[in-house]
């Protein structure tokens, strides 16, 4: 499995981060997983509500240092 | 099929603008049809050449999103026209009291459109107006 790539949104309010991650969604290939960088709190759960409701795969999800990774695999 | 919103935008403040291209961004991304209809002093930004002046902010928080990183409603309406389809008219009567000819039109707006059109092709849409 290749290393996700990361989508650096710190910084960025709602709803930055999850529209860059739709956007580096729509490069990568069914499988491929993305992570996300987000300063942003609200985004820390928006974007997991987001992967659910389109079908893409919530990896993980985590908290450190004040920035929320989000991890999420492709599916369709 | 997809469940319809529609949004009329006539503010030309920063709070209403900026809530109605978050409404149209991430709705458009999570399944939902949106169109927008842009009409009144929100037209102004989408006459080109003016995409860039500062919407004036009607409070605290509208100046807050300017020295912060807030993504601008214009990249947002972008998006949600690029990212997830998002159609956005421009008020075919703004256009004309704008003078605006359809070369002088941001090129992400689809062709001007009337009020009563606008009305009956979404009828069945929820409306919200900014």
């Amino acid at each position: 499995m290749s290393e996700p790539r990361i989508v650096d949104a710190r910084g960025s309010f709602c709803p930055g981060p999850l529209m860059e991650l739709i956007a580096a969604m729509k490069e990568i290939e069914v499988g491929d997983e993305l992570e996300v960088l987000s300063t942003d709190a609200g985004s820390a759960s928006d974007v997991p509500e987001w992967l659910d409701k389109v079908g893409h795969e919530q990896v993980a999800n985590w908290e450190e240092d004040g920035v929320y990774h989000i991890r999420a695999r492709k599916a369709k | 099929m997809a469940d319809k919103l529609a949004l009329i935008v006539t503010s030309g403040s920063r709070e209403p603008l900026q809530m109605a291209a978050m409404m149209a961004s991430v709705g458009s991304v999570s399944g939902f049809e949106v169109s927008v209809f842009l009409s009144m002093n929100a037209m102004t930004y989408f006459v080109r050449g003016r995409e860039d002046e500062a919407a004036p902010a009607e409070g605290e928080v509208g100046q807050l999103m300017a020295e912060k990183n807030a993504p601008p409603f214009m990249e947002l309406f972008q998006q949600a026209a690029e990212l997830g389809g998002a159609s956005l008219y421009p008020c075919s009567m703004a256009v004309d009291i704008l003078e605006a000819g359809p070369d002088q039109l941001n090129p992400m707006l689809e062709k001007p459109l009337g009020l009563t059109k606008f009305m009956s092709d979404f009828e069945d849409a929820t409306v919200l107006t900014f």
